[in-house]
């Protein structure tokens, strides 16, 4: 496609005036029926004729080499077909968007858990027995580094290390100051359908059932992972089970399917045990941070600084972006920034939801609440003060910013005045306090086509962005209804197939902006050509219920295009992304119980105000706040992965043991949206939603411990022995 | 090992591995995959299925010991053309995201909703005897077997709140 809409200037609001009436509203998701009765299919629920099952075969050893890996231990066991490890295995899934293979080490081991082979047999407990049979040996390096508070080899991340002014003569100057270190442990993003490929070659073309989220992306990396041309891999993942990052770059069990397939001439589905999830899948880093906040004696700022230290293997390239919203969320001429890589053998480290806010605002905000107590002043107040008028570092304009309107609204429905001091509120053996943190999002522009076919029968919407529950058939069905005059049920959404337009990925919170846009456009070249038929200016045209009118004429849609109409249309950023500040804003309400005895922690009400620009459906987008939201009580209270100390292995490897928050740790939460138009953004005027309710939402839950009972978390997540330590420190 | 299973009421003959999980039977070898697979281990739920009226992890037992009993899966609620009341609320409520762990959501609620009705207390009863209408924190604590990484707790709460009383009956 050569003629891509650029994002170069503010397109007129043109949502606003369609007459369709379904944009924004609370429609159900149109996949909804197929979900609730088990009749959407995920990537293992396809089968082909002849299918072999493969079962993954992991190193135990930190770092060093195979040294024998032969099917003699299993050859003769009922059903085995083939034992598979050339070099095209994959040490890791590719980061998001790479477009192209992630490393293939061949026979070398760089972590404990990598997949070094795939066993195939005729069932899936006859490939599963001679997986966990196979004898493998490994040579094991004598020394590895697999912790990042003790690793020698750290390096310093100077794209990402900066500094405005002089923080140490700010710090040292000012009336007020923070210089505190938070710490985060490693997460996971445990969707909950573990990852699976179906693959299937005829005549050197391969057909994969997956579950990725970016698949135009995908494609590449699966080609060139095999080594065989784009043109001649196409991969289908209609439904995704859940993605949270996990699933944004190819995986081992995508190659070692499409391999196996290849040499069995079969068809191979290969499904990751849950285990081999935590162990081959990329988590997010653990993390230190250093927040140091200065400021005067009305707690405006005069310095901040957020220093970190991240953790991921020899030479992989992603690095937690720990600091990205604390350049542009508050105010301060002084400023520094200094990241470390620490060089480890553990799992490596990628994008989990929100990578960079998720954990950064964890000690962002934190940081602001520990000013708030110092400086006596309330910490939404102490926010509202600190709110920049233009980007404090490179002097841009935000293109749309409604963080104080969340932070005031949000704290007239919770309540907020009535806040007690700390530690001075108790019923029975429980403390009781709240807290509050602000979120925000990066909002980014990623190139996305798509196609919409109008006829006499209604629209069809085609692109390859995926649905991991996010509700794209949704709001791609209510974009396409709302431009072209049609109810819901008159469009159908096909997603999730590499054969249709190339979209965005769901990833970033960028897909419904971007690939949403796509369908816009589309949609808006279908309305020029209605117009044409019309007679009409195509201002003056409007489209409702089936109906078009224009220039005084009137006529059924479907008399317009007895010939269908198809048109394509595609996006990419522009100029806009540039001179404007964009991100998604809103404010966190929390309220806690903490036990004085056992230091447990309930969370008892929660409150979210978001404003993310056009809000394209506000049952799914308020459904992926709650998300965010609970994803922060999980941060907060839980989450923790573990690794062993001595081989840097995963050993929280299950849903058992790496805890997720359940039904009993979530309260029924309130999310509530500001109106907003974010003209700068995209021609919809949407922003990211996705991840921005995990932002930040930690944080008010851990300040909300303080308010409690005055202990103050710093190491996350607040389990109930820190919190016990931090009562008996206070002699309570 | 031949094994009869009835399943959703109809009977259903299998020739298997001793090792087939009775949801490996129900996904693989009677190709009905509305129940799901997400830990294999009895960890997350998404595999409840009810066998006699039970609701239970459908990973964590051999299908082989089933021989004869009644197996019901989210097949036997309601079909995209006719969900049923409880089926329909999950929608309404939007109690799903990416909707991989809800079969195991409908059939644990499902049954839950049988339970209570039985007058089976949980731990967060004030009584142990006839919990009532439940709470929201009583259905949050007969649900907490059942994860759901996209967070529609209270989707799915709200959603059985609704059907309560209907016992999510069939269509």
């Amino acid at each position: 496609m050569n003629d891509r809409f650029k994002m170069d200037e503010a397109q007129p609001r043109l949502l606003d005036s369609t007459g369709q009436g379904i944009i924004g509203t609370e429609m159900d998701r149109p996949d909804g029926r197929l979900k609730v009765c088990g009749a959407a299919p995920y990537a293992a629920e396809f089968a082909a004729d002849r299918m072999a099952h493969g079962v993954l075969v992991r190193a135990t050893v930190s770092k060093g080499r195979v040294l024998a890996l032969n099917d003699e231990s299993i050859r003769e066991m009922p059903g085995f077909l083939g034992l598979f490890h050339d070099g095209t295995m994959l040490r890791n899934s590719a980061q998001g968007m790479a477009g192209e293979a992630p490393v293939q080490p061949g026979l070398r081991v760089d972590y404990h858990g990598q997949s070094v082979a795939v066993v195939v047999a005729e069932t899936f407990e006859q490939a599963r027995d001679a997986a966990q049979q196979l004898a493998v040996r490994f040579e094991a390096a004598e020394e590895v580094e697999v912790d990042p508070e003790t690793a020698e080899a750290i390096e310093l991340d100077e794209d990402s290390s900066e500094q405005f002014g002089d923080l140490e003569a700010a710090m040292a100057e000012a009336v007020h100051t923070v210089d505190s270190v938070y710490t985060t442990p490693g997460h996971v993003s445990a969707a909950m359908e573990p990852h699976a490929s179906l693959a299937e070659w005829h005549e050197g073309n391969l057909s994969l059932h997956g579950s990725y989220q970016m698949l135009r992306f995908n494609k590449k990396e699966l080609a060139d992972s095999l080594g065989v041309d784009a043109d001649r891999v196409r991969i289908l993942a209609p439904f995704v089970g859940g993605g949270f990052g996990s699933k944004l770059g190819i995986g081992a069990e995508a190659v070692a399917a499409a391999v196996a397939a290849r040499e069995l001439d079969r068809p191979v589905r290969v499904v990751m045990a849950r285990q081999q999830v935590f162990d081959c899948v990329l988590r997010r880093t653990e993390t230190r941070q250093r927040l140091r906040l200065a400021a005067d004696e009305d707690g405006r700022l005069s310095g901040v600084g957020h220093e970190d230290r991240i953790s991921q293997l020899p030479e992989e390239s992603f690095g937690e972006p720990t600091a990205t919203a604390t350049h542009f969320m508050y105010g301060g001429k002084n400023r520094l920034y200094r990241k470390e890589i620490a060089r480890i053998h553990r799992t490596p480290s990628g994008s989990v939801r929100a990578p960079g806010e998720a954990v950064g605002m964890l000690g962002l905000e934190g940081a602001m609440d520990e000013l708030a107590e110092v400086c006596g002043i309330d910490p939404v107040e102490l926010r509202l003060r600190n709110i920049p008028d233009t980007h404090p570092e490179t002097g841009k304009p935000y293109s749309s910013r409604s963080l104080a309107e969340c932070l005031k609204q949000g704290a007239s429905q919770f309540g907020w005045e009535n806040r007690p001091a700390a530690g001075s509120r108790r019923e029975g053996q429980w403390y009781i306090g709240c807290g509050v943190a602000s979120a925000a999002r990066s909002n980014s522009l990623v190139r996305a086509d798509a196609r919409v076919t109008l006829s006499a029968d209604g629209a069809i919407v085609e692109t390859d962005l995926t649905d991991i529950g996010t509700g794209s058939y949704a709001i791609l069905t209510q974009i396409a209804a709302e431009m072209l005059g049609l109810p819901a049920s008159k469009v159908t959404t096909r997603l999730g197939d590499t054969d249709l337009p190339g979209a965005s990925g769901s990833g970033g919170s960028f897909g419904a902006g971007s690939t949403g846009s796509a369908v816009f456009l589309a949609a808006k070249k279908i309305r020029a050509r209605l117009a044409e038929k019309l007679g009409c200016d195509v201002d003056s045209l409007t489209l409702k219920d089936g109906v078009a009118r224009g220039g005084n004429v009137e006529k059924p849609l479907r008399d317009l295009c007895v010939e269908p109409i198809c048109e394509e249309a595609g996006i990419t950023a522009g100029k806009l992304g540039d001179d404007y500040e964009q991100a998604s804003f809103g404010a966190h309400f929390a309220e806690v119980a903490v036990h004085a005895d056992s230091g447990e922690v309930r969370v008892r009400r929660m409150l979210g105000v978001f404003a993310a620009g056009r809000i394209l459906n506000v049952k799914t987008a308020r459904s992926q706040c709650i998300g965010g939201m609970v994803w922060g009580i999980g941060s907060a209270l839980m989450e923790e992965l573990g690794h062993d100390p001595r081989t840097g292995h995963i050993i929280t490897r299950d849903l058992a043991n790496y805890h997720i928050a359940s039904n009993a740790d979530v309260p029924l939460i309130d999310v509530h949206f500001i109106e907003e138009r974010d003209d700068q953004s995209n021609p919809i005027q949407s922003k990211a939603i996705g991840e921005l309710s995990i932002s930040g939402a930690g944080a008010a839950v851990v300040n909300a411990i303080y308010n409690a009972c005055g202990v103050r978390i710093r190491a996350f997540p607040a389990t109930p022995d820190k919190v016990v330590a931090g009562l008996e420190a206070l002699g309570l | 090992m031949k094994t009869e299973l009835t399943v959703n009421g109809v009977s259903r003959d299998l020739d298997l591995d001793p090792r087939v999980t009775l949801l490996d039977a129900l996904r693989h070898h009677l190709h009905m995959t509305g129940t799901k697979k997400g830990c294999d281990h009895g960890q997350c739920g998404a595999c409840t299925v009810l066998v006699n009226g039970r609701r239970i992890n459908s990973c964590l037992t051999l299908a082989v010991m089933h021989e004869g009993d009644q197996v019901e899966t989210v097949e036997s609620l309601g079909s995209p053309e006719a969900p049923n009341p409880l089926q329909e609320a999950f929608i309404s409520c939007d109690g799903f995201q990416c909707g991989y762990c809800t079969p195991g959501q409908l059939m644990s609620a499902t049954a839950m909703l049988e339970e209570a009705k039985e007058g089976w207390p949980s731990h967060v009863s004030e009584s142990l005897s006839n919990p009532g209408t439940l709470s929201d924190a009583e259905i949050a604590e007969r649900m907490s077997g059942n994860l759901c990484r996209c967070s529609a707790y209270p989707g799915i709460r709200q959603a059985i709140a609704r059907t309560q009383g209907d016992a999510g009956g069939k269509s």
